[in-house]
């Protein structure tokens, strides 16, 4: 890896248009560890990845991102969508070596096909995506992630379009793949935060709780009985929060 | 289209118009029949020859130039927010003026010769063009730029990499449209003023009653444009894989 995975701190409030989106906002991730952001759909948790990317995420921020390394976090996130956003036009091993071309500099192919091979997809490489399956697309997405070797990694639901195995699938390859770096995953998915969270947040109308998250190693087995208990606990939360 | 439809339409078309000709008796100088013109058409195939080569390099060079331009504007528009204030407005408005009535200004400018068919070629077809090609090149999906982005990709290369590919089948549209347009454009600037041509050509005959071969001259062009939107058509899956 270039360099170590810093931790982030995000501190501050957001407004979009006329309305408060959060106040006080104050969310650590912590150095190489996955925190897993959880809230309903509306709840502001995209926003708040969308701006440690520095993407625009439509809001009036008053507060301060920043890396405990002290260095700008610009150039040092991976970012992964619900969709795979794989160019149709290219092919597999084309998309996973987009970034280098965007950069203007020589793609490392030999590294491409490595990538490709962890992710099991060898024999993939030269198609176009259109005739990946679902999973696949995501896995060659990950790949992609990960070509771009960076310390920090956002996550936004790059899984919830998945079907159940598959899905649980992916989580173990995505932890298994990005161990050491710093891991933002926002999901809706209380099983998901249950099973891959050193840290959980639960993003509710009146901002964010840290909850202890289960004790097992991440990622935690899908029938570990805590996970599940806490997978329960986080939907009761979820479904309070609206009430 | 398949080539065995396309064969029976047209063999369709030729039984209905001999049928129209025989049930009617019109007189030929009205309404040939189809055998007379191709008749006409066999006889006369240097003439017509001749003057479909000029229409022809007339609409070649209208695709051309006006494709040329066409794409550069797109690119133009697409890269910069001011361009977009100044220019747009403009070709909206261009296209609210019926380009047929530029016709006689368009060869008093710029002479009886090739320039002025060529120029109507390009008014013609320049917007259909411009347009699907910008439109392509703004409907980019926001996720490809929000990872672009993330990429640290330059603002050339998000248009190069992402919007030029992404809009390629638009262009492919715009160009289906251009082959159709680009004949009639050349045709009106013949109409208007000229020597050579087959819309010259027609508007001769019709002039003296050899309404033979100006169905000839007519078919011809017919043929041609049909052809162009077929190599056009070719052209835009190309651009669409």
């Amino acid at each position: 890896m270039i360099d170590p995975a810093p931790s982030i701190r995000i501190t501050g409030d957001a407004r979009s248009g006329a309305g408060l989106l959060f106040r006080g906002l104050d969310l650590t991730l912590e150095a190489g560890r996955w925190t897993c952001l959880l809230g309903a759909s509306g709840a502001g948790k995209s926003t708040i990845l969308r701006m440690i990317a520095g993407l625009d995420a439509h809001v009036a921020f008053d507060g301060q991102i920043s890396a405990q390394d002290a260095t700008p976090l610009a150039g040092r996130v991976a970012y992964m969508a619900q969709s795979d956003l794989l160019l149709p036009w290219s092919k597999v091993i084309d998309n996973l070596c987009l970034g280098a071309r965007l950069r203007g500099s020589r793609p490392d192919r030999a590294r491409a096909l490595r990538l490709l091979e962890r992710v099991g997809l060898a024999e993939h490489g030269e198609k176009r995506p259109d005739a990946l399956s679902g999973g696949q697309r995501q896995r060659a997405a990950l790949a992609r992630t990960l070509m771009e070797d960076r310390p920090v990694i956002l996550l936004d639901e790059p899984f919830s379009a998945l079907d159940a195995r598959t899905r649980s699938e992916m989580q173990d390859l995505a932890v298994e793949l990005l161990a050491g770096r710093t891991v933002l995953l926002v999901t809706h998915d209380p099983g998901e935060a249950a099973r891959l969270g050193h840290a959980i947040q639960v993003l509710g109308p009146n901002g964010l709780t840290e909850v202890p998250p289960p004790t097992g190693t991440v990622p935690r087995s899908v029938d570990d009985p805590e996970t599940l208990a806490m997978q329960g606990a986080l939907l009761r939360r979820l479904r309070e929060d609206v009430a | 289209m398949k080539l065995g439809h396309a064969l029976a339409a047209t063999l369709f078309l030729l039984a209905l118009w001999q049928a129209v000709v025989g049930l009617t008796g019109l007189p030929s100088f009205i309404l040939p029949g189809p055998a007379r013109v191709w008749s006409t058409w066999w006889e006369s195939r240097a003439l017509i020859g001749e003057h479909a080569l000029v229409t022809l390099t007339e609409v070649a060079l209208g695709l051309l130039i006006g494709g040329g331009l066409g794409i550069f504007t797109a690119l133009s528009l697409a890269m910069s927010p001011a361009a977009r204030v100044l220019i747009r407005p403009l070709l909206v408005f261009s296209q609210a003026l019926p380009v047929f009535a530029l016709a006689p200004i368009l060869t008093l400018w710029l002479g009886y010769g090739l320039g002025s068919k060529v120029a109507m070629a390009v008014l013609i077809i320049f917007f259909p063009i411009t347009s699907a090609f910008f439109d392509g090149l703004m409907r980019v999906p926001k996720g490809y730029l929000d990872l672009a982005q993330t990429m640290g990709a330059s603002r050339a290369a998000i248009l190069w990499r992402i919007q030029v590919p992404n809009a390629l089948p638009n262009l492919g549209s715009g160009l289906k449209l251009a082959a159709v347009y680009a004949p009639i454009g050349a045709v009106i600037g013949e109409w208007v003023g000229s020597s050579q041509g087959l819309g010259y050509l027609m508007l001769l005959a019709n002039g003296r009653a050899k309404t033979d071969l100006m169905f000839a001259a007519m078919l011809t062009l017919g043929v041609m444009s049909v052809l162009l939107y077929v190599l056009a058509d070719r052209a835009a899956r190309h651009l669409a894989r």
